[in-house]
Order: C-alpha cells, then sequence, then structure tokens
C-alpha cells in the first residue's frame, strides 16, 4: 500500500512501529504536491524546509517518548486564515499579503504538541467568503475529481489537498458549511463542532458568532481523533466553553441500534438534485438497516436560515474587516492623499468583489435606521431557527440530509449570480446560526462521477451521536473509492 | 434683552486604576516607551480576541454604586464601529445597548448653598484608545498604542447643571468619590478624567431644549470654565441672529480660547454599533453587589465627622483635609504612626498647602512619605530642632521627601540646649545692640524680638528660641 | 425589485465602509444590494413580535481574567508587520485630533 493511502490515525501507528519516518512522509507528501499542484492549487504557502525541520524535532519527540498521541507525525495542512507563527496567513486576500503571524492559532498549538507537522497554508475563499474558493486573490482551487469543477469553499484547498492525497488531514473553518460542503464535494469527511467547541483565538474572524474551526480528512476515526486533540478550554477564547466529553474517540462505535433519526423533508426541497436525494436516502437505509429508527419530519424555517444568515454574517463581518486598514500590517496603496484617502484606497484594492459585497451590505444593516429592520430581525430569526432545532432534538438524536442540494459545480458557473451561490448554502447554514456539530462525509457519486456528501447534525454538544452514526455508516458503507479514478 | 439660561450635561470618562488593560494582561502604566505595552489583542492584530478584566467591573459597580445607581444585572458591551489610527481595530469595545451602571445620581452645592441632585443617566465601561503623535517636519504622523484598551469608564449625566460653577461642584464631587474608591486618580491634566460637555442654551421660563454641542479637549477646570462660557455667548449670539444651533462635535482650543467643529465630510458619525460577539454577557448576582458594598472605604463626610470625633481637630481642618483622598490618607497614616493629629492636621493646613500654592500643585502630587512627616514631628516634640528649622527641613521633606533625622544630623542642625555657652552669645549680643536693649528697657516689648533674631543668626539658627528668651530676660533684668 | 438604492445610499456606505467604488463597480454596488435585501426582506414573513433577539447561543456568561500583567514589552513583533514603521510606533497619514 502506498504511503499516501494510510489514514492520519494509520499512519501515526506505522511511525511509532518505526516501519516509515516521519521525514520520508513529509517527502512523500511534497512529491505528490510537486505532482498535483500544477493543476490543483491546493496550496497558497508551501515550506519544504520548515517542514523538513519539523520533521526531524517531532521524530526525535516520538522517539525518546515525549509524543506518543494518535497524530504523531502526521503532516497536516492548514487553511489559510487560521494563524501560524511564522509561516505567513493571508485569508487569501491581497490586504493581507505578505503577513505573518507573531503567534498560532490554539489549535495549531494543539496540534503541533501532539506531533502534527505543518506541510503548508490551503486555498480558499477570500476571508472565508464563498462557496467554491474561487473568490481566492491566488486563483481558484480546482476540485481532483474533475478538475473542471470547483471543489466547494470557503474551505476548497482543504478539501481538495486532502482528497488528492497532498495532505493526511486539514484544518477547515466553518461559517456558513465551508468545511463539511468541501468535504461533501470532494468526497472527504469534514465536520464543524459545536460553536465553542475549538478555540476560536488565531481564527482570522469571518462572522465571529458563527466561525469554528474543524477537521477535513480521510474517515470518521480520523476525524474523531482530531477533533479530540483541538477542543481544548481556551481562556484566551471568551466563547470557549470548557467541556469534560471532548474524549471523541469513544463514540467510534459499530452500533445505530434504537438511535432514533430524522430527515427534514425540508432539505430535500426543490433546488436538491435527484441524485443527491437518492444517495442520501440509500445512506438513510444503511443506518435503517443496523437499527437506527429513521422517520421524515418537517423542520421548518429552512428557507429563512439564508437571509438571516446573510445579514448576521455579512454585519459582523463588515466589523471584524475594518482591522484592515494599512496601518498595523497587510497592503497599503501605493499612492494616497490623507488619511481617508488612504484607507479607501487600501481597501479597495486589497478586497475582492464578493468580500467588499458583503462588507457594503453589513455596513448598511447596521447603519443607522436600518438596524432594527435588518440585524435585530435577523437575531430574532436567528432564535427561531433554534428553538425549531430543539424541537426536532427533543425527538431525535441525528438529523440527517445532504450536505448541499448539488454536486461540486463547474468552475465560473456560481460566481454569476450570487444569491444563486448562497442558496447552494442551504443545508449547513442553519447549523451554524444555531451553534450545532455538524459532519459530511461521501454516501455516493453522481451519474459524472462526483461525490456526494451525507451531513449529520447533533444537538449542541452531541457530536458523540452524529460521530457514531458517521461512524456505523462508514462501516457499512466501505471505503469510498471511486474504481475508474 | 432676552436671558437665556445654559442646560449643560457631561460625559466624563475617567481612567480606571487597573493593574492591566480592559481585554488583555498588558500593562497600564504610563510613561513606557511607544507600543512597548501592548500586545496582538490591544493592537487589533488578526485574530486575537479580548477576555474581560473583572477588576473592570468590579470598579465600574463601586463607582455605580457610590453614585447611587441601579446595577444591571444583565450586561453586553456592543462594537461601537469607526475609523481612526489610534483605534487599532476600527470599532471601539464599549457599552451601548446595556450599560452595567444607570439612573443615579451625586448631590452638589449650589450657588445658595442647597443641595442639588445631579443625575447620572448611566455609566458604561470601554476601552481607550492609542495616541498620536504629530510631527510638525514629516507629512505623517505615528501611532503608539500603549494607551489603547486602558480601561474606562464613562459617566453619562442628565442635562442638570445650569452654570460652570455647578459643572465644576459636579466633576469635584464625582473625582472625590472615585478618588476615594480608588478606581482612579482623576487627573484632568493627564487625561485620566475627561470630561466632554453637552451645552445648550434656551430662553428663560422655556421648557424645551435648545440644539445642543458636545465640546472636547477640556484638560482643567478653568478650560471648562472658560469653555462653557465662550459656547453660551456663541449660541446665544447664532440665536440673536437669527440662526440655528447645529448638532455638532466641536474642538476646544484653550491657548486661543476658541472652539471649532471637529467632524470632516468623512466622518458620517454614524456608529453602527451591534452586540460584542466575541464577549459573553456579564450577569451581576445580589451577592456580588454586596460584596462591592461592603469593601467600598469611608468616604468624605463620614472620614469629616470620624477625624473630628476621634481626632478632635477642628471642622474646618477635617474639611480640607479630607478634601483629597491623598491628603487624608497622608493625615491617617501620620497619626498612626504616632504622631500627634492636630500637629499632623497644622502641617498639612499650613505648610503644605503653603508650598502647594507657591508650586502650583495639586494635594494629588503630594510626594512625601507620612514616615518622614512623622519623624519630623517627633524632633520637634524632643525639642531637637527649632520651628526656623522645622519649617526648613520640612520644605525639603515636601520637595524630596528626605529623611529629616539625617538631614539634621548632617547639617548639624540640632537645637543648641547648652545655657552656659547661649548665655556668653547672649551677653555679646546685648553688647552690640545697645539701642534694641534701651527700647526694651524703655517697654517696647518687641524689641526683645531682634535680639532674639541676633542670638539665632549667631548661633546659625540652632538655638532653642525658648531659652534665648528666657536668658536676655535674665541678664536685661 | 422592491428594493431601490439610491446613489447617495452607496455614497454613504463607501463612506462607512471605507470603500471606494468606480462608477461601474458603483451600478453593480446597488443591483446587488437591492437584490439581497429583497431576499433578505423575506424574514418579514416571519413574525417575531415577542422573541427576543439571539447574539450567544448559549447561555455562558461572566468570563473574566485576573488583573495580573502577563505580556512583556514585545514591540518587536508587533510591528513586524507595519507597511511604514518608525521609532517603534505605525507611521499613518498625517492626521489631526
Amino acid at each position: 500500500m502506498d504511503i499516501l493511502d494510510y489514514t492520519a490515525v494509520e499512519l501515526s501507528d506505522k511511525i511509532k512501529k518505526k516501519e516509515v519516518s516521519v521525514k520520508e512522509t513529509v517527502m512523500a507528501v511534497f512529491d505528490r504536491i510537486d505532482k498535483m499542484e500544477s493543476e490543483l492549487n491546493c496550496y497558497v504557502e508551501l515550506d519544504r524546509c520548515r517542514a523538513l525541520e519539523s520533521a526531524q524535532k517531532v521524530q526525535e519527540k516520538i522517539d525518546n517518548g515525549e509524543i506518543t498521541g494518535e497524530l504523531a507525525g502526521v503532516p497536516v495542512a492548514i487553511k489559510d486564515n487560521i494563524c501560524t507563527k511564522g509561516i505567513p496567513t493571508t485569508c487569501s486576500s491581497k490586504i493581507l499579503k505578505n503577513f505573518v503571524p507573531t503567534f498560532s492559532a490554539q489549535a495549531v498549538i494543539n496540534l503541533e504538541n501532539a506531533g502534527a507537522v505543518i506541510i503548508g497554508k490551503t486555498n480558499m475563499d477570500e476571508f472565508a467568503m464563498g462557496s467554491t474558493t474561487e473568490t481566492s486573490c491566488y486563483g481558484a482551487t480546482k476540485n481532483p475529481w474533475n478538475t473542471e469543477h470547483v471543489p466547494g469553499g470557503s474551505s476548497g484547498g482543504s478539501a481538495a489537498a486532502v482528497a488528492a492525497k497532498e495532505c493526511y488531514y486539514a484544518l477547515g473553518s466553518d461559517t456558513g458549511g465551508s468545511i463539511r460542503q468541501p468535504a461533501g464535494y470532494c468526497g472527504v469527511v469534514g465536520m464543524k463542532p459545536t460553536y465553542s467547541t475549538v478555540s476560536r483565538y488565531g481564527l482570522i474572524a469571518y462572522g465571529s458568532s458563527l466561525d469554528q474551526i474543524g477537521p477535513l480528512c480521510k474517515d470518521v476515526t480520523d476525524c474523531a481523533t482530531i477533533l479530540e486533540v483541538i477542543s481544548t478550554h481556551d481562556p484566551k477564547d471568551s466563547t470557549s466553553v470548557k467541556r469534560e466529553d471532548t474524549d471523541f474517540t469513544s463514540a467510534l462505535i459499530d452500533d445505530v441500534k434504537g438511535m432514533k433519526i430524522g430527515i427534514p423533508k425540508d432539505y430535500f426541497g426543490e433546488g436538491t438534485d435527484k441524485e443527491v436525494k437518492e444517495a442520501v436516502l440509500r445512506a438513510a437505509e444503511v443506518l435503517k438497516e443496523k437499527g437506527a429508527v429513521v422517520e421524515e419530519f418537517d423542520l421548518s424555517l429552512v428557507e429563512y436560515a439564508i437571509p438571516a444568515y446573510y445579514t448576521i454574517a455579512a454585519a459582523e463581518a463588515s466589523s471584524n474587516l475594518e482591522r484592515f486598514d494599512g496601518i498595523k500590517y497587510g497592503y497599503r496603496t501605493e499612492e494616497y492623499e490623507g488619511l481617508h484617502n488612504m484607507y479607501k484606497k487600501t481597501r479597495s484594492e486589497g478586497f475582492g468583489a464578493e468580500v467588499k459585497r458583503r462588507i457594503m451590505l453589513g455596513s448598511f444593516v447596521l447603519s443607522s435606521g436600518y438596524y432594527d429592520a435588518y440585524y435585530l430581525k435577523a437575531l430574532k430569526v436567528k432564535a427561531l431557527i433554534k428553538k425549531a432545532f430543539d424541537d426536532a432534538f427533543s425527538k431525535y438524536d441525528v438529523i440527517l440530509g445532504p450536505v448541499a442540494p448539488t454536486p461540486a459545480p463547474k468552475l465560473g458557473e456560481s460566481l454569476v449570480d450570487p444569491i444563486k451561490m448562497y442558496q447552494g448554502d442551504i443545508d449547513t447554514i442553519s447549523v451554524n446560526l444555531a451553534g450545532l456539530p455538524g459532519i459530511s462525509l461521501p454516501c455516493g457519486f453522481s451519474s459524472n462521477g462526483l461525490p456526494i456528501g451525507l451531513q449529520l447534525i447533533g444537538d449542541c454538544f452531541k457530536e458523540k451521536n452524529i460521530i457514531r452514526a458517521a461512524y456505523a455508516y462508514e462501516q457499512a458503507r466501505g471505503k469510498f473509492v471511486k474504481e475508474d479514478r | 434683552m432676552t436671558s437665556y439660561e445654559t442646560v449643560i450635561g457631561l460625559e466624563v470618562h475617567v481612567e480606571l486604576a487597573t493593574k492591566t488593560k480592559i481585554f488583555c494582561g498588558c500593562s497600564t502604566a504610563f510613561g513606557a516607551e511607544p507600543n512597548a505595552h501592548t500586545c496582538p489583542v490591544c493592537t487589533g492584530m488578526p485574530g486575537s480576541l479580548p477576555v474581560l478584566n473583572k477588576q473592570v467591573v468590579e470598579y465600574a459597580m463601586a463607582v455605580g454604586l457610590a453614585t447611587n445607581c441601579d446595577i444591571t444585572r444583565y450586561s453586553k458591551f456592543d462594537r461601537k464601529n469607526y475609523f481612526y489610527p489610534d483605534n487599532p481595530q476600527n470599532y471601539q469595545i464599549s457599552q451601548l445597548y446595556l450599560p452595567i451602571c444607570r439612573n443615579g445620581y451625586v448631590e452638589i452645592e449650589d450657588k445658595d448653598g442647597n443641595l442639588k441632585k445631579i443625575r447620572i443617566h448611566e455609566i458604561h465601561m470601554e476601552e481607550d484608545a492609542g495616541k498620536l503623535i504629530h510631527d510638525e517636519w514629516d507629512d505623517c504622523s505615528y501611532v503608539d498604542y500603549n494607551r489603547s484598551g486602558v480601561p474606562l469608564i464613562e459617566i453619562v449625566s442628565e442635562p442638570d447643571m445650569r452654570s460652570a460653577e455647578e459643572v465644576i461642584s459636579y466633576l469635584e464631587k464625582l473625582r472625590l468619590i472615585i478618588q476615594y474608591l480608588g478606581a482612579s486618580d482623576c487627573k484632568l491634566n493627564e487625561g485620566s478624567m475627561r470630561a466632554d460637555v453637552n451645552l445648550s442654551v434656551r430662553k428663560a421660563g422655556t421648557d424645551k431644549f435648545g440644539t445642543r454641542t458636545e465640546m472636547k479637549n477640556l484638560n482643567s477646570f478653568k478650560a471648562i470654565a472658560r469653555a462653557i462660557e465662550n459656547e453660551r455667548e456663541r449660541q446665544i449670539e447664532l440665536i440673536e441672529d437669527g440662526k440655528q444651533v447645529v448638532q455638532e462635535t466641536r474642538r476646544w482650543d484653550d491657548n486661543k480660547e476658541y472652539s471649532y467643529p471637529m467632524r470632516s465630510k468623512e466622518d458620517a458619525m454614524d456608529y453602527r454599533y451591534f452586540p460584542e460577539p466575541d464577549l459573553v454577557p456579564i450577569v451581576i448576582s445580589d451577592e456580588w453587589i454586596e460584596k462591592i458594598k461592603k469593601n467600598q472605604p469611608e468616604f468624605r463626610d463620614e472620614k469629616k465627622k470620624r477625624y473630628i470625633s476621634e481626632f478632635e481637630i477642628p471642622e474646618y481642618d477635617a474639611g480640607i483635609i479630607t478634601q483629597t483622598k491623598h491628603l487624608a490618607d497622608i493625615f491617617e497614616e501620620t497619626v498612626s504612626i504616632g504622631a500627634n493629629p492636630k500637629k499632623v492636621s497644622n502641617y498639612l493646613m499650613g505648610e503644605t498647602m503653603r508650598l502647594l500654592k507657591s508650586k502650583e500643585m495639586e494635594p494629588e502630587e503630594i510626594k512625601f512619605s507620612p514616615e518622614n512627616l512623622a519623624k519630623l514631628i517627633k524632633l520637634t516634640d524632643d525639642n531637637l530642632i527649632n520651628s526656623s528649622v522645622a519649617k526648613e527641613v520640612f520644605e525639603k521633606v515636601f520637595t524630596d521627601d528626605i529623611d529629616p533625622v539625617e538631614y539634621v544630623e548632617k547639617n548639624g542642625l540640632k537645637q543648641d540646649n547648652d545655657e552656659g555657652g547661649l548665655t556668653e552669645i547672649i551677653k555679646e549680643v546685648i553688647e552690640n545692640n545697645p539701642q534694641s536693649v534701651n527700647d526694651y528697657k524703655n517697654g517696647k516689648d518687641k524689641a526683645i524680638g531682634f535680639l532674639v533674631g541676633q542670638t539665632m543668626k549667631a548661633t546659625k539658627g540652632k538655638a532653642n528660641p525658648g531659652i534665648i528668651n528666657k536668658i536676655l530676660k535674665e541678664l536685661l533684668g | 425589485m422592491a428594493n431601490v438604492i439610491s446613489d447617495e445610499t452607496i455614497e454613504y456606505v463607501g463612506i462607512l465602509a471605507k470603500l471606494e467604488l468606480n462608477d461601474e463597480e458603483k451600478e453593480k454596488a446597488k443591483l446587488d444590494m437591492a437584490s439581497m435585501l429583497d431576499y433578505i426582506d423575506k424574514l418579514n414573513e416571519l413574525d417575531t413580535t415577542d422573541v427576543e433577539p439571539m447574539s450567544h447561543v448559549f447561555p455562558v456568561n461572566n468570563v473574566f481574567r485576573e488583573d495580573i500583567v502577563t505580556n512583556d514589552d514585545d514591540r518587536e513583533n508587533i510591528l513586524k508587520n507595519a507597511p511604514e514603521e518608525k521609532n517603534g510606533m505605525f507611521n499613518v497619514p498625517k492626521t489631526f485630533d
């Protein structure tokens, strides 16, 4: 078996057994990158020397027993909006050109303590605003299954890198589906934990009340293992919750007998592709056969999640992105007359079209006279959506549905009509509004050979339910491979 | 001519005396090298997040309780968005919707000596901005973020004041309360207390408020008084000319004694407040409030009463000594070391006040230690120095906080109590000053003062004037 | 389209957001914003009369730090990314208070 085919946990086991060294692994990954990158463009920053140095140090710590965990020695890719000390972190935006953080995100520190070797930074939609990884200032990432298609977004670089075996796993961030949807499009596993589970310290904010860091990886076992490592209470993040139940790997149990699974009819509306619907319902059938109690229900309010989400996220983003002003870091325009002209030119030249669109919208919905009508209204609708989920979780352990209404669209198709692109987030967005955990895993292929993603949603702090259901499904499904790949 | 009434409300910013900033562990100490007290949080680095300093909440609660406010049981922070280089995130974390304290008041004396309530609309917590330094020669400015994130409370009054005198009484009252709490040193000249004046005028007898302006950059009580007078006249003139007062923020230039509007067309003054998603709500329990109440210090009025009864010092003296917390602290500490309260009070009332006045200093700037004042008093109690030496030594204590015992020793200022030696000197003085001797003998009692003075001079001030007097009288019969 | 965004509004939002759009971008922004607002107006179909706005999903309260200095002088790092810097300070175009 090619060493690139191992999962993260399998690879770490081999490393600890000295069947393979960390350095060999890193070199294999870079060889793969050399082969694939010109076509895929998953990475925006790569530093081979640094990775090899880090491999050396990690190897020593493994050898002397200092690092023993399940991720020891495994190469990882980090999304470009998650700060890595000494490694450029730009949110794939011109405005953060050359920005080198002086500290690492807590999630990155946790991974490094567990013996991860950082390979590089992955491409993304600029400031995580987009669903296709086409709004990046570095150009689009391509879907490894079919390079005419997008990998999804905004963590498209992370998802594609895992799918193309250019790393063993990656960190992404999910504000409205940005981990789960690209995971679905690229046929990998992706998870957004309950809001507050992974520290946001070092994640460059898009929508602060919605953002969460999470893993993109090869299987559910890796997913639970990575999540266990990155979920720690962080006193630097006021919204970080102290949880006792982060032993997520304990939920890797192939047993769903009696588990109550609800399928919202609302997730199969007119925009949903027939093949997607069939693949997802087949997956539900698999769980039913394994003893889960599966039924359809009306979740309600699903269509309101998108406008509520775009109002809240744009408002928060308009404020979060104010700090990019050409003074402290990043890009500053060449010529300007006075302060305000410098601000305007820097920001107009530094931000791309989609980011500007959302900043404008966000500034407008918060402006004097409109706050109540738009922002406050959206927060009220958010409360209603949360309540709808509370009601659902009083009946079900897990909610099952598609992760996106269609498989990955073709490059260039989505940006033409922003609202249509936003509507593609219908299956993922309400999960962020309600702070819930959600996992995406592949459940089939479309007739044109693109992966289809299954989404399992749990109640707040109930990651274990969805990990268990996902693991059980994965055991029944077997390895996700396409024969003609 | 129509008579006008001035209507004034104040927004007072007070820098809290915490050791660290409101949202990060950077020091708030004054006077560091530019940007030496900064970190990713207070310079708005991407990915950084704020965490609230508990002491800020407790100081805000303490000030609220001391100014009769209701404490908001469920309080939140909001973001105030505006672009300016001293504000690294281009939003300020403040409180708009649910400020920590509301509906309070303090009492001041109006011009007739009657108590008047000045109502406090709210007190909220927020972060201070950095400092902009302007280069005269260069076409640019520089930003130092040391002050960025220093905790502030903003105390917003109702428009209850009618004159500059009332404004100053109100500010003095607030300052006293906050200083007594130890929540801030409240120095207007250093900016740890800053007052913005909202002022409007209306024809006497009308109820409706006129259009108000907000005046900023007032760095002393004198500037406040001048700015109020100036703005009042400016507004009346506009109205008399049939023009409109424009609601705007103005900046006071105290050197030129005039104000000008601050805003450019690029400042929309639309702050787009919304709840700060990076911070969680503050929930304040009864127990917490009780704890803060229990720790409130003795305020001025109680202290004054206690000084009168416990130390038997005159009401007038007690009033002056308790005028600032710092003075009261010095008094109490000096007394606690064992000095006689009346003597301590005399030093504070007399020499201290004289020196403050001549050096144009505020009582807060006193830096001598109670130990050295106590030592000085002991030297006089023990008759080891005379009063003129004591005066000289006190000046040294006041300016350099010297140790009086060492100083007296080193400079040979000990009082000469040796009668034998002194008699010889006095005899000489009598011999050399026959005129004064004659005057004295002819009933001019004052002439003896001159002879005492001459003797002191001859002993270089070290002689005990009591003993000189005694010997002189003996010798002159 | 129910919402119409005026030139003044786009100009005003540009001042708030510190973005400068050329004429073509302005026209596009007017249409984009109008269609987004039409879409957002869908929220008005929901009666939210007695609903409390929800900013935080979880009832987490009172997260504090103690008043203890934890940060050393880190000027070098703080200024490392500055586009322009002088004498340990960030350089900005001339501003007046």
